[in-house]
This record gives C-alpha cells, structure tokens and sequence, in this order.
C-alpha cells in the first residue's frame, strides 16, 4: 500500500516516534511514577497513531483511488487498509515501547498483560483512524476535521488503555484487566464492522 | 380522520401538537406539585426525573430517527431523508444539551459537584462530541449529494457508537449513575405508581415537542432547498 511504495513515509513515521520518545527522554530523563509513565507512552502512541494511519487515504491522489476501485471491490480496499494499518500500528507500537523502556526505563510488571493491551490499542487506534481517514478524505483531504471526526471515538479508548497498562504496569493479576480487554476488543470489532459495511457508500461517486 | 378533531380547524395544529402541549405541561406542572417518595441522598431532587431522564428518553428516540433516515438514505439516496435525518440529529443534540444540564443541576445536590468522572457521565459528553462533529462534518462539504451520502455514513457511526458510550460501557465499569455499574435503576425499587404517572407521559410529551420541532426546521429547510433550485432555473 502507500507506505511501501514510499519507504521514505514508513522511515519517517519511525523517526517521528524516535525522535518523540527520545524529546521526551531530554525533557523527563527519567519517570518514577508509574501513572505519569504510562500516560505519556499512551499520548505519544497517539500522535503516532494519528500520523502514521491519517494519511492512508488523505496522500491518495485522485487517480489512484479511480484505479483501486477498477482493480477491486471497495470491501477488499477497507480490509487490506485496515488489515495493513493494524500490522503497522503494531510494528510502530512495539518499536515505540522498545526505545521507550530503552531511554526513559521499564517500568513494566506484567509484560505480557502490556504488549496484549498494546497489540488491542494498536488495532482500535489504526481501525477508527482508518475509517475517519476515510471519511476525511471525502472532504477534500482536510487533517483537522480528521482530528474532530475521530478525538471523541479516541478518548475512551485511549482511557481504557491507559487504565488496562495501568494495571499491567502494576503487576496486578490479570483477571482485573479482562473487562477492560473485553472493552476494546468490542469497540474493535465494532468499528472494523462498520467500516466494512459503510465503505462502498462513501467511494461511490 | 383528522376532521375529527375540531382544535385543528380552529388553531391549524395537528392532534398530536395538542398532546405535545398537553404533555409537556402536564409533566411541568404536575412533576413540581405530585407528592414524591421521599429518599435518602435525593429527597425532593427526585423530581428532576421527570426533565433529566424523559431528556434523554426523548434524544434516544429522535437520534434513532435520524440514524433510520440516514439509513434510508443510503438505500435510496433520496435527498428528503438526507434533511430528515440533518434536523433530528439536530434536534437530538438540543435534547441531549438539556439533558446534560438538568443532569449536571441533578449531580451538584445529589453528588456535591456539577460534574463528576464517571463512565456514563464522560459517555454522554463523548457522545455529545461525536454528534458536534457531525455538524462540523455536514457543514464541511458543499455538494449536496456527497454531504448526504458521507454524513449518513458517520451518522451511522455516531449512533453505533452512542450505544456503546451510553448503554454498554457504563454497565461493565463501575458508575456512580443508577442503573449502571451495579447499582439498580430507578425503575428497580423506587419508581413508584404516581412518579410513573408522570414519567411515561413526560417521555412521549418531550419525544413530540422534538418531533413537531424537527418538522418546523425541516419545512424551513426543505423550502430553502426549494428556493435555492428555483434560483437557478
């Protein structure tokens, strides 16, 4: 997709999330309290999300987009969009939490428990941001109505993740966290649902 | 049928406008007046009931109807249910403000603060904000069909999401707000006979004050729209 036909995107976004984390390591040095911790790993992943994932359709061209729907169905093009974003998010997630626990220190107990809840941040973030992409693109491309169309989705998700690694970080036992697990799996669910129905309407033209 | 109803000849309103009315009042007046159970914690603020709760009955029930017309659009793209569904989500988030107020008026005497952090509580805002975005996202686009088309798909997705903010995550955590988190409802132990004389017919007064509401927006609307074909013809 995009951003392998430009390596330069996929190696910029990588050090957009390096150079994040490391600003953050020169303004923090290092974080004791878990609770801050946590909060900042979740804001940086974020920005990341937004960054990494906005531009899946937005830095389409219009001719391009015309020459995806004669090759196939618009159902395949949101799948293989969500599909590829997830696995990106999931990469760019897993590298972020590297050089963070490298630079700013781990702080994690339940290291498990914290890469589940990242894998289930990373597909939640990637799978609304993939849609709102989508719908954002429609008008004319504009990045601030991309950032109003999908905050409100991302808030509570950003909130149950932080509450899930919360409990992770703190080593407590797993089955306080299911709930939560349970959460975001649903509105994962949900949203990639709703995209695959609601997607051929939107590229019709 | 309708020349059954005399009121109509005589002021130019439909039935259900006077029932509207009727209603209305009725859960005004009589909501202030009618003896109340007295509780711990509430006391007399259990009458905010009868404005808070039928608030948001009445939002649930128009927002479902513009979530119905969007749906409708996309089945057969007629721009009438595109204006149908523009107005009730207006309509809506003018209930869901009221709702919002009356319950933060209900939070400062029951929980001592006009906003507390709480799962139903930052639900309804969220979804208050989703519906913002809509408007902002209508307003966005200029061609009318793709306005039509892109905002019933994100209306679709607002909807989806108002269950899941408003009905499913506030049971699985803990809430402070009755019926959620564990805590029963009002309708569990202490809705009794005269609150439920009051509060059925609130919900269907405020639910046809919205309707008859998004009839006048709508007529407005679909004149304009007329005005603006004739211009160019």
């Amino acid at each position: 997709m995009l951003e392998l036909r430009m390596k330069y995107a996929l190696n910029g976004i990588l050090l957009y999330v390096i150079s994040t984390v490391f600003v953050c390591y020169l303004s923090f040095r290092s974080v004791i309290q878990p609770t801050t911790w946590n909060s900042l790993f979740w804001i940086i992943m974020l920005f990341a999300s937004i960054n990494a994932v906005a531009k899946s359709f937005m830095q389409e061209s219009r001719g391009r987009q015309l020459y995806m729907h004669t090759l196939a169905s618009p159902q395949a093009i949101i799948l293989s969009k969500i599909i590829y974003n997830v696995l990106l998010m999931i990469s760019l997630s897993l590298i972020c939490f590297l050089f963070y626990s490298l630079f700013i220190g781990n702080l994690v107990q339940d290291i498990p428990m914290f890469i589940l809840c990242l894998l289930l941040g990373s597909a939640g973030f990637s799978s609304v941001l993939t849609l709102m992409s989508a719908i954002a693109s429609r008008t004319n491309g504009n990045l601030t109505l991309m950032a109003i169309l999908s905050f409100p989705v991302q808030v509570p998700l950003l909130m149950t993740l932080i509450r899930v690694s919360k409990n992770a970080i703190d080593g407590l036992d797993p089955s306080v966290s299911y709930k939560f697990l349970i959460i975001l799996f649903l509105i994962n669910v949900v949203v990639a649902t709703l995209s695959y129905i609601l997607f051929p309407y939107l590229c019709r033209d | 049928m309708q020349k059954f109803f005399n009121l109509q000849l005589a002021f130019g309103l439909e039935w259900w406008k006077f029932l509207a009315i009727a209603l209305v009042l009725y859960a005004l007046i009589g909501g202030l007046l009618i003896d109340v159970p007295a509780l711990p914690i509430l006391h007399e603020t259990i009458r905010n009931l009868y404005y808070h709760v039928t608030q948001w009955f009445g939002m649930m029930i128009i927002l479902f109807v513009s979530l119905w017309h969007s749906i409708r659009y996309l089945s057969n793209f007629k721009m009438y249910h595109d204006f149908v569904a523009a107005e009730a989500a207006n309509v809506g988030i003018y209930m869901g403000i009221l709702g919002i107020v009356t319950g933060s008026v209900w939070a400062k005497f029951t929980w001592g603060a006009w906003w507390v952090s709480d799962a139903k509580l930052n639900g309804a805002a969220i979804t208050l904000l989703i519906y913002f975005a809509y408007l902002i996202l209508r307003n966005s686009m200029d061609e009318e069909q793709k306005r039509a088309r892109v905002a019933a798909v994100y209306n679709i997705f607002a909807f989806t999401m108002l269950i899941i903010f408003l009905m499913v995550l506030p049971r699985l955590t803990d809430s402070l707000h009755p019926g959620n988190g564990g805590n029963p409802g009002f309708g569990g132990y202490d809705l009794d006979n005269t609150m439920k004389l009051i509060f059925y017919p609130a919900v269907i007064g405020w639910t046809l004050l919205g309707v008859w509401l998004m009839q006048v927006c709508l007529r407005i609307r679909t004149l304009n729209h007329k005005l603006l074909i004739k211009q160019f013809k």
